[in-house]
């Protein structure tokens, strides 16, 4: 049914929240990619027939939801009970039972299926108190994993739309870009430019027709928070576009997503269609007389389509080439008109800014990075996940104390920041703070919030190899500093990485890349040479090892090491012999293994089961 | 592009979606034949240009631009391993030319017999589990060498 008015607006948010509290217990299921991936979905069958089949959900006023990402992806399938907050990992259908007869119904907790801290042994009951979360503050991920993303009633309930309902009865348009101005708010996809300003330029251009745009078409490899938000909570990036929009004067707009994310379409999709139904879009919103509505584009697959100008041409059907941005897409974007384009994590942000005020935002954070930031915490680091934190906080405290320090214990070397137009920082930069402008000094950039941790088994050279890849296949080849000169960069890295590298080198890749950072056309070209930079700024001792030495230390490129095991650590355990895929290890059980070095593929595999650390590399 | 058989019919189901002479909409119907077909056949595309009044060139070039569209029938089995950052630094190569060798096809290629697709992805954002291998959708994690070869070696 059609909410028409802010008071009716009231009531529905007065009664969905009763019918909330109505329920005594709750079991949240995580339902986001990577528990999906580890068999939720499973989860969610069975305890729905367990549930039905014994007719719980009045006698104990149970109610069973499937949400959107929690963010500790390493530990899925998760379940959370609230109330109480306690928190299941590692859930599969045979524990169902178990769950139901013993935390369900006679209120205890199951201790084998705890979250068990690797630092100091203990379980830990409730979510709220694994590091993991505690140290965690959610803005854009407020309501991520508490609700149903099918829902918009449940949105209602924590609060949704209400922010929406202030901006357009209690706010002028100028009133709604003075707030995000003074919130401080800049965009989350990677440029960090000012929000408010974004917006201000745009309602001042002169024109007929204004756009509101979302950048859903999250590219950069390592990176998922949009798609968590778009999957888990699709209503807060609605809501937040229909305030901009609002602001700006648009009447209508899209949002980009990349087709790589199906599920995050179908909960956006499924998201505008009740938003319609209930008059969040379309004509005369919340009886205001505004008009704005919001159609899916869906992105072809191509990293380019992230730059403004390439998107704005995907989304009117045409080939996704950049264009020179001598005048910015603000005064000409989407069909010639002023446009403002935000993505994801920026939208999300919106209406929390507009319901607990400017100077709430702008209070977090560091003085020119106000707010949080959401991340996606990957990589060979333990806890693998999602977490949003405050903007100034340092990178040893996401990887150490939230991500809980490497796999294995083993050295940190580097952590990558920023996607391919990023760069890799060394460990005397871990008490760096994370904001836009403090990374960007250290050679890296914030992006759009990919953080992958490398330890000493990830080969520098061959990091920046892979980036120069990705980036030569997703050059869109209009200007050639880009497509020819990464290309050329590409191909020395190739040979580095290979063992054909020469001396000189590195001071060829250095003039290129000068010449592709000065001459291209778009951000995607300017940024390529990025991730070379930085880790020849950080590990010019590796590309020296490569070219000069003949040596891979971290046992990654295959024509310069060799795999040899330890006589000293080798306990004759015969997991190695096991692992490998073309049987090139040889060995008695209890005596030390041998390695044929003539038919070993070098693949690693022994490397990463062995126990003992006792797989060298020479 | 293939020239295969394609049941004109089908393709005219999806051309009569869009209203003829009208450029712009190009991309969202190479989108509905890609999905209908599993990917754009070149009789489709001619009469979505002849449809649309654009140049073959036209479909051409968005087709090759996109990776969503594909000019080639893809195989039984698609085969997609993720080679995003996080899965990149923990193997995600050594699967990939394992693949390689035991298909005898390059990546994006797929299998003479039709059975196999072998293709990377940037990310699919479950970097938890990485590396990551998905077999028509259905995602493996933590694969690691030697295990993807025996599933596939398996269905062969």
């Amino acid at each position: 049914m059609r909410i028409a008015t802010v008071q009716s607006l009231k009531v529905a948010a007065k009664k969905a929240r009763s019918e909330r509290e109505s329920i005594k217990t709750e079991v949240l299921v995580c339902a986001g990619t990577g528990c999906l991936a580890n068999g939720s979905l499973a989860v969610v069958e069975s305890l729905e027939r367990s549930i039905c089949s014994r007719k719980l959900t009045a006698e104990l006023k149970l109610g069973l939801k499937t949400t959107g990402c929690h963010g500790f992806c390493e530990k899925g399938p998760l379940v959370v009970i609230q109330p109480k907050g306690i928190f299941y990992k590692g859930v599969k259908p045979k524990d169902v039972k178990e769950i139901i007869e013993k935390t369900l119904i006679s209120g205890e907790v199951i201790e084998r299926l705890l979250y068990r801290d690797p630092n100091t042994k203990e379980r830990i009951e409730e979510y709220t108190e694994i590091p993991f979360y505690s140290r965690q503050l959610r803005i854009a991920l407020r309501n991520i994993g508490k609700i149903d993303p099918g829902s918009i009633d449940d949105y209602i309930a924590v609060g949704g739309y209400a922010g929406l309902a202030t901006a357009l009865t209690e706010m002028t348009p100028e009133e709604v870009i003075d707030s995000i101005t003074k919130s401080g708010l800049r965009g989350r996809g990677g440029g960090g430019f000012p929000a408010g300003r974004k917006w201000k330029t745009c309602r001042n251009a002169p024109a007929e027709t204004r756009y509101v745009l979302c950048n859903a078409d999250e590219g950069d490899p390592g990176a998922f928070m949009d798609r968590s938000i778009c999957e888990g909570d699709p209503h807060a990036v609605i809501e937040g576009m229909v305030i901009g929009a609002w602001a700006v004067g648009a009447n209508s707009g899209s949002i980009y997503v990349r087709e790589e994310y199906p599920l995050a379409v179908k909960h956006l999709q499924l998201a505008i269609d009740q938003a319609r139904e209930k008059g969040f879009l379309g004509d005369d919103i919340l009886g205001s007389g505004f008009s704005y509505d919001v159609h899916i584009a869906r992105g072809g697959g191509a990293f380019v389509c992230g730059e403004s100008s390439a998107l704005m041409k995907s989304v009117a059907g045409e080939v996704g080439e950049p264009r020179a941005k001598y005048i910015h897409s603000v005064i000409r974007g989407l069909h010639d008109q002023p446009t403002v384009l935000n993505n994801v994590e920026t939208w999300a942000n919106v209406p929390w800014i507009i319901n607990e005020g400017a100077e709430k935002f702008a209070t977090l954070g560091t003085g020119k990075s106000t707010g949080t930031k959401a991340f996606s915490l990957v990589g060979k680091v333990k806890n693998t996940g999602l977490v949003e934190v405050p903007m100034g906080i340092t990178l040893r405290e996401i990887i150490f104390e939230i991500g809980g320090g490497i796999i294995g214990d083993r050295p940190f070397k580097a952590v990558q920041t920023g996607g391919p137009s990023g760069g890799c920082l060394p460990e005397d930069k871990l008490d760096l703070p994370v904001d836009f402008d403090t990374l960007t000094e250290a050679g890296s950039m914030m992006g759009s919030g990919g953080m992958i941790v490398m330890d000493d088994r990830t080969c520098m050279v061959d990091t920046a190899r892979y980036f120069l890849e990705f980036l030569v296949d997703e050059s869109c080849g209009k200007c050639i500093p880009c497509r020819e000169g990464v290309h050329q960069l590409h191909c020395i890295l190739e040979d580095i990485c290979a063992g054909e590298g020469q001396p000189g080198d590195i001071e060829k890749i250095e003039s290129l890349s000068d010449v592709i950072v000065s001459a291209s056309l778009c951000a995607l070209g300017k940024s390529a040479p990025n991730p070379i930079l930085s880790t020849l700024r950080y590990f010019r001792n590796e590309y020296e090892a490569h070219i000069n030495d003949g040596k891979c230390a971290a046992g990654v490129c295959r024509n310069l090491f060799s795999f040899e095991i330890s006589e000293e650590a080798c306990v004759g355990c015969g997991l190695c012999i096991k692992a490998c895929p073309v049987d090139s290890i040889l060995g008695e059980k209890k005596e030390v293994h041998r390695i044929n070095g003539k038919t070993c593929t070098r693949c690693g595999a022994c490397r990463n089961i062995c126990a003992v650390d006792a797989i060298k590399v020479v | 592009m293939t020239k295969t058989c394609v049941d004109p019919k089908k393709a005219r189901k999806i051309l009569d979606r869009y209203p003829s002479g009208d450029g712009t909409s190009l991309i969202h119907a190479l989108q509905d034949i890609q999905a209908e077909f599993g990917y754009v056949p070149c009789e489709a595309a001619e009469l979505l240009c002849e449809h649309l009044s654009v140049p073959i060139s036209k479909a051409f070039s968005a087709a090759t631009f996109y990776k969503a569209f594909s000019l080639e029938p893809k195989g039984d089995v698609v085969i997609r391993v993720c080679t995003g950052t996080a899965c990149h630094i923990r193997g995600a190569q050594t699967l990939v030319d394992e693949l390689c060798s035991i298909l005898n096809v390059a990546p994006g290629k797929t299998t003479k017999d039709l059975k196999f697709t072998l293709e990377t992805v940037n990310c699919v954002g479950a970097c938890a589990m990485a590396p990551v291998v998905s077999l028509n959708g259905e995602y493996h994690g933590n694969v690691q060498p030697g295990t993807m070869s025996k599933k596939i070696r398996g269905g062969k």
